[in-house]
């Protein structure tokens, strides 16, 4: 066989020039120690990485040229059109979601604290990827600015129980609309721009909300945050004493205080919430509101030739992304106790269009996926926190060149005609039978 | 001569220095089939826009006769807030592209299900929580949706991505399209462009049936000149984007103004 002959002068090639490559990245950082003022010269070390990273990428090789070998690079190649319609005789998914929803509900009774708080951060983000995927996904509007909603959501709870008294329960349910009504506001005078056009305004957008937010001291505490109440259930308080006038639920229910039933709290009640957002956004994909925010991302002038009114689809688009963002929003100042700007920069955004990206734009699965694995990721890997704005670089630039279209192959939903009305279809007497060949 | 459906009333449109259409004037007649002719660059393109609502023209102004009252397209599109060209559409005017503008990562019946989002219960809470009145909604769109698909011989590619059929296919996916808004007129920007000879065939039979079953009133711009002579009860010639010719196809085909614009041979010679 020619490939086999011609194998070990390609593999030889490919070793040195991986070596070399290897030897110039690694060689300065890891091969000189700063020692003070100077440095003490460790080259040894970059050459054993860069041995061990040439050995890698040797083994890498052989595989990708045994069948099997082949076989997973044609299973990562395949990403196609990315979109297939179902052929409505899918086994239904009911069970699966029962068991991972009784999973969830049973999470805070297994789970510790600190990884309590984990999984109430990544539903926080899951939440987040939904609404950006209503706006970036579904209607096809960049959204850079993503986390001014969350900081609205976010301070309508601090700053509305400081100066309003409002609680838990009531910011959760204004700050949909609030975090709504600002999107409008964002949205109706920038709608008729596209693309990076619209990027740019609400990235610009982005940036006034956390700078108002910093600088306005006398109203919002600027870079010193404002407190967060701890949150009731049914005017029971979760701390060890009553603060707010009410009594402490343990006592209520008279068993032993824990520190730990106001996350148990939170992730409940969150955990509700996600499950209600992605049951209404799969409701939406299949509804005329969501199918003309896919039509408008699709081809906006073929909208507006078929009577789509394509400023108020996009509205409605961005205005429900925006309380979707301001629900995460209250969950994150009730989870935190506390607020500051610091909290809403653009890096979130950033994050967040990251895991409406890495999921696969449009589809719910891969959003809340790729929601768990961006924030449990960097848990799991805390010793290498500094390296973990490179290992996101490196995982977008795997994943476009792999899988452009996301992890989560996007599905369309299949439609049927109606049993009655499938003997005869046409409701006009067919007499022009005869066109059919 | 029956009713005008469409008025087309001293339209100039000028894009800048450059003038699209001058003075153009014509009917569309209900329930006929209207040919827009003309050699390239005739400005035939820029009239559809306008009369789909597309552009607003410079001078004059377009009618639509409906039942409902006459309507001026131009009007529709300025109207402050709320207007666009999707009020032309509403208004009942529907269309199709030269380049085809299919839906093209959504199904074939999504397509449809776009186009009759007049009908369908759009309220959002109805939808959540799946009401009887959205179920019924939806269940007579989708019927409706494949009532057209067979319509179009297109029944068997219901569960398909719009843009993954063969081009014929979606030539008529856009017409099926365009019907599903429950047009009074339908705008066809060449749809013969790209087909086959048995496909052009059938498109003109499908074209017929349209006009005689379904109340349709048909505007529509060609190249395909036997297609033209064939459906059209009337042709309206354009040229440097004024009208040089109006009449019945033998009219049209025996003008020696046409002959000249599009063999561009002077009129003596024609003689």
């Amino acid at each position: 066989m020619n490939t086999h002959e011609n194998l070990f002068p390609k593999l030889g090639k490919e070793a040195l020039l991986t070596f070399c490559v290897s030897l110039v990245l690694v060689g300065p950082i890891s091969g000189l120690v700063l020692e003070g003022f100077t440095f003490r010269n460790e080259l040894v070390h970059a050459v054993l990485i860069a041995a061990v990273i040439t050995a890698g990428r040797l083994v890498l090789s052989a595989v990708m040229v045994t069948p099997f070998g082949r076989r997973i690079s044609g299973v990562l190649s395949r990403s196609g059109g990315g979109v297939t319609v179902r052929s409505g005789k899918e086994r239904s998914s009911l069970p699966l979601l029962a068991v991972l929803f009784l999973a969830g509900l049973a999470l805070p009774f297994v789970a510790d604290k600190y990884f309590l708080g984990i999984a109430i951060l990544a539903l926080i983000y899951c939440l987040l990827g939904l609404g950006l995927n209503i706006v970036v996904g579904l209607a096809g509007l960049l959204d850079l600015g993503f986390v001014a909603f969350y900081a609205v959501g976010a301070y309508l709870l601090a700053l509305g129980s400081q100066y309003l008294g409002l609680g838990f329960w009531s910011a959760l349910i204004i700050a949909p609309f609030l975090a709504g009504l600002f999107g409008m506001v964002l949205a109706f005078p920038v709608l008729k721009m596209h693309g990076d056009y619209l990027a740019i305004v609400t990235l610009g957008f982005g940036e006034i909300i956390r700078l108002v937010l910093n600088n306005w001291l006398a109203f919002t505490g600027g870079p010193n945050g404002a407190p967060v109440p701890p949150p009731t259930l049914f005017g029971f308080e979760f701390t060890r004493t009553a603060r707010q006038g009410g009594t402490p639920i343990h006592e209520a229910l008279g068993i032993p205080y824990n520190a730990d039933y106001k996350f148990w709290f939170i992730y409940l009640v969150l955990f509700l919430v996600v499950c209600a957002v992605i049951y209404a956004v799969q409701r939406l994909r299949v509804m005329p509101l969501g199918r003309m925010w896919e039509a408008l991302r699709e081809d906006e002038i073929a909208c507006r030739s078929l009577g789509v009114n394509h400023v108020f689809t996009k509205l409605s688009a961005f205005m429900l992304g925006a309380s979707t963002g301001g629900l995460a929003g209250v969950f994150f100042a009730v989870h935190q106790g506390f607020v500051n700007p610091t909290s809403f920069t653009f890096f979130e955004s950033a994050l967040i269009l990251a895991i409406v990206v890495l999921g696969g734009l449009g589809s719910t699965v891969g959003v809340v996926l790729a929601a768990l694995v961006l924030t449990i990721l960097p848990e799991l890997l805390r010793d290498f926190a500094e390296y973990r704005v490179f290992v996101f670089g490196v995982l977008m630039v795997v994943m476009m060149i792999w899988k452009p279209r996301g992890l989560v192959r996007v599905t369309r939903p299949a439609f049927f005609p109606s049993k009655s009305a499938e003997p005869t279809s046409s409701p006009v007497p067919s007499a022009n039978a005869e066109v059919s060949r | 001569m029956t009713a005008p459906l469409l008025e087309v009333n001293n339209v100039t449109m000028r894009f800048g220095g450059i003038v699209a259409n001058r003075n153009v004037n014509f009917c569309v007649e209900k329930g006929k089939i209207t040919a827009l002719i003309g050699p390239n660059g005739a400005g035939k393109t820029t009239m559809f826009n306008c009369i789909t609502g597309f552009y607003r023209a410079s001078e004059g102004n377009i009618l639509l006769h409906g039942e409902d009252g006459t309507q001026d397209i131009g009007g529709l599109i300025t109207r402050p807030i709320t207007g666009g060209s999707h009020l032309a559409t509403r208004a009942g005017i529907a269309r199709t592209f030269q380049n085809i503008r299919l839906f093209r990562e959504m199904s074939v019946v999504e397509n449809l299900l776009v186009a009759q989002h007049r009908q369908t219960a759009n309220n959002l809470l109805s939808g959540v929580f799946s009401t009887p009145t959205y179920r019924r909604a939806e269940r007579e769109a989708v019927d409706r949706a494949y009532y057209w698909l067979e319509r179009m011989h297109l029944a068997g590619d219901a569960n398909r991505l719009a843009g993954e059929l063969p081009y014929g296919r979606q030539r008529r996916l856009e017409i099926a399209r365009a019907m599903c808004t429950s047009p009074k007129l339908i705008c066809l920007d060449e749809p013969a462009a790209g087909l086959n000879p048995a496909e052009t065939r059938e498109l003109s039979e499908v074209l017929q049936i349209l006009r005689a079953d379904h109340d349709l009133t048909v505007l529509v711009i060609e190249h395909d000149m036997g297609l033209v002579m064939r459906i059209s009860n009337h042709i309206v010639v354009l040229d440097h984007g004024e009208v040089i010719s109006d009449g019945t196809p033998e009219h049209v085909a025996n003008d020696p103004a046409v002959i000249a614009a599009y063999l561009g041979v002077s009129e003596e010679e024609v003689q």
